[in-house]
């Protein structure tokens, strides 16, 4: 059994930044920056330092407005984007030992294929809306190494039907299917691999609220069951007060505030978490 | 005895930016608890009763002072500067907090619900099924009721699902903010009997309650607040 004091990823100062920096901002002083944004070389800093540490089996939020950079770290974290600087460490690869961003490319392929799951805010993202949803599922299972036809079925059956989706339509394609249904297939692909890691970037966004409640009870299953750690990216503050014990706090690409979800949401210390959390209706 | 529980100059002062504002609503409170002993806070509404409570569950970050926790699990802890992680780690399985509203993940059954406090403290699901049972009948949640989801459910009804909760995790430590202010006599009557029971078996309470009949016979020490301050 693990030790659930002992962090299943550690990131250390991640860093990411559009452009190529200047003299005036590559020290990231606030004076400097307009936000994150350098207004002599336009060079935009994403991530700015971004440390945190996710526990096994527990839901981390991360809160934030539009361009605080939320996403931009789950894409760094998923390899969707290289970092800048920084160190990643994932206790199932290599004992947590090696900086996962200086990996080769190759070996970036196999933590994401073996280690890591994720579900993106828009389905189109994560699916190839033109295969079937078995495919879609059997596509990351290969990826991870698998070639039984016969495991890969009888997985993505039964992963479909974890996610609620009928087994006479796991042949179809999930372009047919409804935003809802589209966000359970991604789940189910994500869990495919049994990752001990899956990032969640606003999943529920754009979806109406019953169905919202769908995923949003899916993830606690999930949780619940398999014990898996998560990273929940939302701007909702209900979604994260729903499933996270410890929240984190984006603004301008950097942490300014975490603790508690319930803290955060009642004691807010810094101005723009106050602000956010008067800004719940 | 050795204490439980000992807080020393404990102050908490909000800062709310947007209005430039600094409210203190404790200041240097002072009190400490053996293991089984009861503590009764009185006052009226806005003297910063609950603040002391939810700076000793972590709502609330403390500005100053120190709330020395003897942890089964870390020995000696000050709560106020305890890790995020370490703080999970004791509500879960020593600290249990009971306040006036039902706050619960929807679409979970009130039988869930109490199982789930059980399960969180390390036990297997037949014994939090056998105890989450024993609860709901102790506090005469209708039996109807078991199986469907709070939120439909009355006022009184909420509250005692809320107790129940709490209560079945048999903590080390209860907190417990003004959990029987709205509910009937034979509703308080059953509270009682649970938190004398609890009290018996050496769980350290404080508890803030309005009603000074009900507080009668089982606080060990009772404070007033008045104006942030604990007047003895």
């Amino acid at each position: 059994m693990s030790n659930p004091e002992e962090p299943v990823l550690v990131v250390k100062n991640l860093r990411k930044q559009f452009g190529s920096g200047c003299t005036n901002c590559l020290d990231l002083k606030e004076e400097s920056l307009e936000g994150n944004y350098c207004p002599v070389c336009q060079t935009v800093y994403a991530c700015r330092d971004i440390s945190l540490e996710l526990y096994p089996g527990e839901i981390l939020g991360v809160v934030g407005e539009s361009g605080s950079g939320k996403s931009t770290l789950m894409r760094c974290l998923y390899f969707d984007e290289a970092v800048t600087a920084g160190q990643g460490y994932i206790k199932d690869y290599k004992d947590g030992q090696k900086n996962i961003f200086t990996e080769t490319s190759q070996q970036k392929r196999y933590i994401r294929n073996h280690v890591l799951g994720m579900v993106y805010q828009n389905p189109y993202q994560g699916l190839r809306m033109g295969f079937s949803s078995i495919g879609n599922i059997a596509e990351k299972l290969i990826a991870a190494g698998n070639r039984n036809v016969g495991y890969m079925t009888d997985r993505a059956a039964g992963l479909l039907e974890k996610v609620n989706i009928p087994i006479y339509r796991m042949l179809e394609a999930p372009g047919k299917f409804s935003g809802g249904m589209q966000q359970r297939v991604q789940i189910a692909k994500a869990l495919s691999n049994n990752p001990p890691i899956l990032f969640l970037d606003e999943v529920t966004t754009g979806l109406d609220l019953s169905v919202q409640a769908a995923v949003l009870d899916l993830i606690k299953i999930i949780q619940r069951e398999l014990a898996i750690s998560m990273l929940v990216v939302s701007h909702d503050l209900s979604v994260i007060r729903m499933l996270s014990e410890r929240t984190i706090v984006m603004l301008g690409g950097k942490i300014i505030e975490q603790g508690l979800t319930d803290q955060i949401l009642e004691d807010p210390q810094h101005p723009y978490t106050q602000q956010l959390v008067q800004s719940l209706l | 005895m050795d204490k439980v529980i000992r807080v020393v100059g404990l102050t908490k002062q909000f800062e709310l930016h947007q209005l430039n504002k600094k409210i203190t609503a404790c200041y240097d409170i002072n009190f400490s608890l053996e293991e089984g002993q009861f503590l009764g806070i009185t006052g009226k509404s806005g003297s910063g009763k609950s603040t002391i409570l939810r700076c000793i569950y972590r709502t609330y970050l403390t500005r100053t002072g120190q709330i020395w926790y003897k942890s089964g699990a870390y020995g000696l802890i000050d709560l106020a500067q305890a890790s995020e992680r370490q703080i999970i780690h004791l509500r879960q399985k020593e600290v249990g907090y009971v306040s006036q509203f039902l706050n619960v993940m929807p679409r979970i059954t009130a039988r869930e619900l109490v199982e789930l406090a059980v399960l969180e403290m390390g036990y297997d699901l037949n014994y939090a099924k056998k105890e989450a049972i024993q609860m709901l009948a102790h506090f005469e949640l209708d039996k109807e009721l078991w199986d469907m989801y709070p939120n439909t459910f009355s006022g009184g009804e909420k509250l005692r699902l809320n107790i129940a909760r709490a209560m079945v995790k048999k903590t080390r430590l209860l907190l417990l903010d003004e959990p029987t202010a709205s509910l009937d006599n034979e509703s308080k009557k059953r509270v009682k009997e649970v938190l004398e029971k609890l009290k018996a078996q050496g769980t350290t309470m404080l508890g803030i309650f309005h009603d000074l009949e009900f507080m009668e016979g089982i606080c060990d020490k009772q404070f007033n607040m008045q104006a942030g301050k604990l007047v003895a």
